[in-house]
């Protein structure tokens, strides 16, 4: 038996987070539902102004990103403790690493499909022009998205057998969050307007710096969060 | 002669109860051992911190050899538990579960092991439902089913005759003896103590976390 790489064993897990996913679609659905709505309230809430709505476009697009990120994240960590199938990985044995990238990438992936779908509502809403800087606009929201995830797996397996998880993991989350969720917003809308200072160089490498501090700070300790004491 | 198990003062607390309390004992290798006791007495306790899925408070516990917490990266390839949570996802088909195990322990051919696995087992015509409709009865055979997936050296079973019925109970049996015949230890946590002396070697009785003698 030659066990897989701890990138294969990544690939493995995210694959198994796919599958689920694929099979219940429920996330999905509300996943999806949930950010419309924000997006669509927030868009009635700021009236029919052209110049404002396109104004509040990034920080409307993050904020139902970040509320639908609580929603997949908890749903992530709930699927592992159920039958405590978490230990079982763990005990495969599945080097816990390879446990949290494969769940960070899963994360990540869902929240960026996500973002790609509410791009074109964005722009039906919010009168957004898309077409300025279409390529790094993705790479603003994968950056963006993997942001979230990082963290948000370290604090999801910390909260996924507290009592009040639904509460503690935003609690946790969004302070950490505060500076992704800047550079995140700024860098979108430099990607959707004029960008004569060129600064969006600058809101992109916060987010890149920001990514790899959280993804080295979770390999590092995520193999403390799953195993029990 | 090499040791299975080796247990010196090993003791385990959660909050201010302590569920193992001092326990010292030894099990040679190819030994199967019978764990009795109350309910609460501590045996699925010792059974996880042998299967290192969590560790001793104070003691040194050393299983194959290995000390179950420094050395655990190596020990837990060769111990394998069926305990009372299954260790599946509830969404995903028996055969995924067991397709997915097989992958992250670098089976080869896993798409025909599971199948075969599936079909001692039989489970094969379930082999695409959910494990969320699964009987009680069905997700333990799926459980032995991902013990069988590996080799251990030492098989840790907790209750592994609940919830079968009669025809399971006796596949069970078979099991155990197969995995004694491949060497194996056997350490088995149930309340059956006529049939769990017939399938064991030695027995360890355990009343509030200590070793105890057998009523």
């Amino acid at each position: 038996m030659t066990r897989p790489s701890l990138l294969g064993a990544a690939w493995l897990v995210l694959k198994k987070d796919w599958q689920i996913e694929w099979r219940t679609r429920a996330r999905l659905t509300a996943l999806l539902f949930f950010s419309l709505a924000t997006l669509l309230l927030f868009s009635f809430a700021m009236g029919p102004d052209v110049t404002t709505l396109r104004a509040h476009a990034p920080g409307y697009l993050w904020l139902g990103l970040l509320f639908a990120s609580v929603l997949s994240l908890g749903e992530s960590f709930r699927v592992e403790a159920e039958n405590q199938a978490l230990t079982g990985l763990v005990l495969t044995p599945v080097e816990p690493r390879a446990i949290f990238l494969g769940k960070v990438l899963g994360n990540a992936s869902l929240l960026f499909g996500l973002s790609l779908v509410l791009l074109p509502v964005t722009v039906a809403l919010y009168d957004v022009d898309l077409g300025r800087a279409p390529l790094k606009l993705l790479l603003v929201l994968f950056l963006g998205c993997l942001g979230i995830s990082a963290p948000g797996t370290v604090y999801s397996a910390i909260s996924a057998n507290a009592r009040a998880r639904d509460v503690m993991l935003p609690l946790l989350l969004f302070p950490v969050l505060v500076p992704l969720l800047l550079a995140a917003v700024s860098a979108t809308k430099f990607t959707l307007a004029p960008d004569p200072q060129e600064q969006l160089g600058s809101w992109l490498r916060l987010l890149t710096a920001f990514d790899l501090i959280y993804l080295s700070v979770g390999f590092l300790l995520f193999p403390k969060v799953v195993e029990e004491d | 002669m090499a040791l299975a198990l080796e247990a010196l003062d090993v003791s385990k607390r959660f909050g201010a109860r302590w569920a193992l309390a001092r326990l010292s004992f030894s099990l040679p290798e190819g030994r199967s051992l019978l764990l009795t006791g109350h309910n609460g007495s501590g045996k699925t306790t010792l059974l996880r911190l042998i299967a290192t899925a969590s560790f001793p408070t104070a003691g040194v516990l050393k299983v194959l050899g290995y000390d179950s917490r420094a050395q655990r990266d190596a020990l837990r390839p060769l111990v394998a538990l069926v305990s009372h949570a299954s260790f599946h996802y509830e969404d995903l088909t028996a055969a995924q579960n067991l397709s997915l195990t097989a992958r992250l322990l670098g089976v080869a051919k896993p798409s025909t092991v599971v199948d075969e696995l599936l079909g001692r087992l039989g489970l094969r015509e379930r082999a695409d439902s959910p494990v969320r409709q699964f009987s009680a009865g069905m997700r333990k055979r799926l459980a032995i089913a991902r013990l069988l997936l590996r080799a251990p050296k030492v098989a840790l079973l907790d209750e592994p005759f609940g919830e079968l019925d009669p025809a399971g109970i006796a596949q069970m049996e078979a099991l155990i003896a197969e995995l004694q015949a491949q060497g194996a230890s056997v350490v088995l946590a149930t309340h059956l103590v006529e049939q769990g002396q017939r399938l064991t070697h030695e027995r360890l009785h355990l009343e509030g976390g200590r070793k105890a003698a057998a009523a």
